[in-house]
């Protein structure tokens, strides 16, 4: 099923929520809300449910005007961070509650309740934890059991809000995994919130970020890692490295450093914000440099396929600290100690004018 | 709980310390505060022969004055039972202008001595007291110097058991679990029945207990208002105090051992029905 929200703004007491908000989920799609905690993309999901009231603006489930419903009727499956089972029924009790909710008259007997609860167990893999409480269940299993439970009413929409917050790291892995296999499934329309940037590009279809109540960029994994459009989504998005620079021609002017770069688009004169990712950095440990920005190294962390230098700023840039993540053989290569002077060069540079918020 | 396996080479070594002070501490001070006076109480009924104990215990008077003083009890609780869970709701889940001195009145009935209790809510029903006079006059329902009065004053002194254990858990409730229920399209009745009641039932059963045990034993209250007609508003601690004011402290005894064995009876069954149903549900593990 499709949702539209249109125009949505929602506050508590002084603080703006959502600010005029509008998005389009397409049927059939996988889509995670993304942004730092008190964006606002909690409340735009128990808006859509109908948790929560927008103070204005539209929720349209498949072309209807859903707003005035109430979220017994909107047919939507929400699971919630910290699973909210009913902690005095069996799993299985707990998976059957929607379909022994229903009015006399659509409810299922005994025996086909019994078989679907059974299958949907069996779709999230735990069908022998059926007598079992919740309190005994690990957080990933419960996690399961409520997606389950929100799955055994056939809902139109499934809405996550941090389904995977509350676990561990390694569970939490493997849960993102097993939920895009799910999807592929059963190719329900799916929202999920989360606050992690990884678990978002990694799972979803598109991702919508948001930030202050208000949507910062909507697109692809790819399209919104390669295209940040704006200083906010490329600081969300991965580790960066910021530098405060003024637009010379084919240089870039940070402090007294010169960082050759190619300024298509900017007039000379504009101050800019520019960022670098760590991969796009690299270090020069020749003292006769005079290209790039003056730094000493302050740890070398060599695990894993690739190796981070940790620096300072010197000079113009004292008080920054940047981040440079180089192959293995590349750190052995230039042999760097604590302490040492290095310049840093930027492979690609992406500009921001200053002027924009953020 | 189980000591750790491992510990037993060492003497039951516990990591928590003071377990010897504590329990002696609490056994102790139980044995001198509850289990002794209760003892007395037994051995004092003792100096009568079975036979001459049942013939005290049984007469119509007492009898009449057993169901009076355990069924008016037990009605009360319900009722508490009932408005407690009203009032303990109303007062965590909305916020209202005046809702702290709500909060402060429940403890009213708990902090007044019970003679004036009494003495109020014998002059409020009384037939020409304010609402008396309206029962009495207008609907024609006495409820002063009846059994109805002793159930007022026993109502009015249970109020605070059932709200103040009820309070605690319905702040814990999580909002969230009723929000599941509603998008699994339960009605807010059945959101009621099947989600948030099943939580409440333990403490609810809890004041209901304490509500209960605390009616059975109350004298200042009720005595006022009740009447204390023979056969029909006399309450079984009214009878012990005559007993003991003609100096027939063994009939009062004999009175006692039969209310003890009676509220324990009943607290071991209300008890039994609280574990049975967490067992059911799986909250002891």
């Amino acid at each position: 099923m499709s949702i539209q929200v249109s125009h949505i703004h929602k506050r508590f007491g002084s603080f703006v929520a959502l600010d005029d908000v509008s998005l389009d989920f397409h049927a059939g799609e996988l889509v995670a809300l993304l942004g730092p905690s008190g964006c606002g993309k909690t409340t735009l999901l128990r808006i859509i449910a109908g948790l929560e009231q927008a103070d204005s603006g539209n929720v349209i489930l498949e072309g209807e005007d859903a707003s005035e419903r109430h979220v017994r009727e909107r047919q939507v499956g929400f699971v919630f961070q910290h699973y909210a089972l009913f902690k005095h029924m069996t799993v299985f009790d707990n998976v059957a509650f929607g379909l022994r909710m229903k009015p006399r008259g659509q409810r299922p007997d005994d025996a086909s309740i019994a078989a679907k609860v059974h299958a949907l167990l069996d779709l999230v893999q735990l069908d022998w934890l059926a007598d079992r409480f919740p309190s005994q269940l690990s957080g990933g299993q419960r996690q399961r059991i409520a997606l389950a439970r929100a799955l055994a009413v056939e809902p139109r929409v499934l809405l996550l809000d941090e389904p995977f917050g509350a676990l561990d790291a390694k569970v939490r892995k493997e849960l993102r995994r097993w939920l895009r296999k799910l999807h592929d499934e059963l190719h329900i329309t799916s929202i999920f919130v989360t606050h992690d940037q990884e678990e978002a590009l990694e799972v979803a279809d598109r991702v919508v970020l948001m930030n202050h109540g208000r949507i910062e960029q909507v697109g692809t994994p790819e399209a919104v890692y390669n295209h940040p459009a704006t200083p906010f989504v490329y600081g969300f998005l991965g580790s960066v490295n910021l530098f405060h620079g003024r637009v010379e021609d084919q240089v870039l002017q940070v402090g007294d450093a010169s960082v050759p770069h190619a300024t298509g688009g900017f007039a000379s004169g504009a101050e800019v914000f520019a960022f670098a990712r760590p991969h796009e950095l690299s270090i020069l440990t020749d003292p006769n440099a005079t290209e790039g920005l003056a730094a000493s190294v302050v740890r070398v962390l060599s695990f894993g396929v690739s190796s981070r230098v940790e620096l300072d700023g010197r000079g113009s840039a004292a008080g920054q600290h940047f981040e440079v993540e180089l192959p293995q053989a590349e750190v052995g290569k230039l042999a760097l100690q604590p302490g040492q002077h290095v310049r840093l060069l930027p492979s690609r540079l992406r500009l921001f004018e200053r002027s924009t918020p953020g | 709980m189980t000591a750790p396996a491992a510990s037993a080479h060492h003497g039951a070594r516990r990591v928590l310390p003071g377990f010897r002070l504590t329990l002696g501490y609490t056994l102790v001070y139980l044995s001198l505060i509850v289990l002794i006076p209760t003892a007395a109480v037994f051995l004092r009924t003792m100096d009568l022969s079975f036979g001459e104990f049942l013939d005290v215990i049984s007469s119509p008077r007492l009898l009449a004055s057993y169901r009076l003083s355990f069924g008016a009890a037990l009605l009360a609780a319900a009722i508490n039972a009932l408005f407690g869970l009203l009032l303990a709701w109303a007062l965590v889940r909305y916020s209202f202008p005046g809702k702290k001195i709500v909060d402060a009145l429940v403890d009213l009935p708990f902090a007044l001595p019970t003679a004036v209790a009494g003495i109020a809510l014998a002059t409020l029903y009384a037939r020409n007291g304010w609402l008396g006079s309206i029962f009495e006059g207008l609907l024609g329902f006495k409820i002063a110097f009846t059994p109805w009065g002793v159930l007022v004053a026993l109502v009015f002194i249970g109020l605070p058991f059932v709200v103040r254990t009820l309070q605690p858990i319905l702040e814990d409730l999580e909002t969230e679990l009723e929000e599941a229920a509603a998008s699994l399209g339960a009605s807010r009745w059945q959101t009621f029945r099947h989600v948030v009641l099943p939580v409440l039932t333990p403490p609810l059963m809890t004041g209901f207990a304490l509500a209960f045990a605390r009616a059975v034993g109350e004298y200042g209250s009720v005595i006022f208002i009740a009447g204390n007609i023979p056969l029909v508003s006399e309450i079984t601690p009214l009878l012990i105090i005559t007993r003991l004011e003609q100096y027939d402290y063994t009939g009062a005894t004999s009175l006692a051992v039969v209310m003890l064995v009676f509220s324990f009876a009943m607290l071991l069954l209300i008890n039994c029905l609280q574990s049975w149903s967490a067992k059911r549900t799986g909250r002891t593990a």
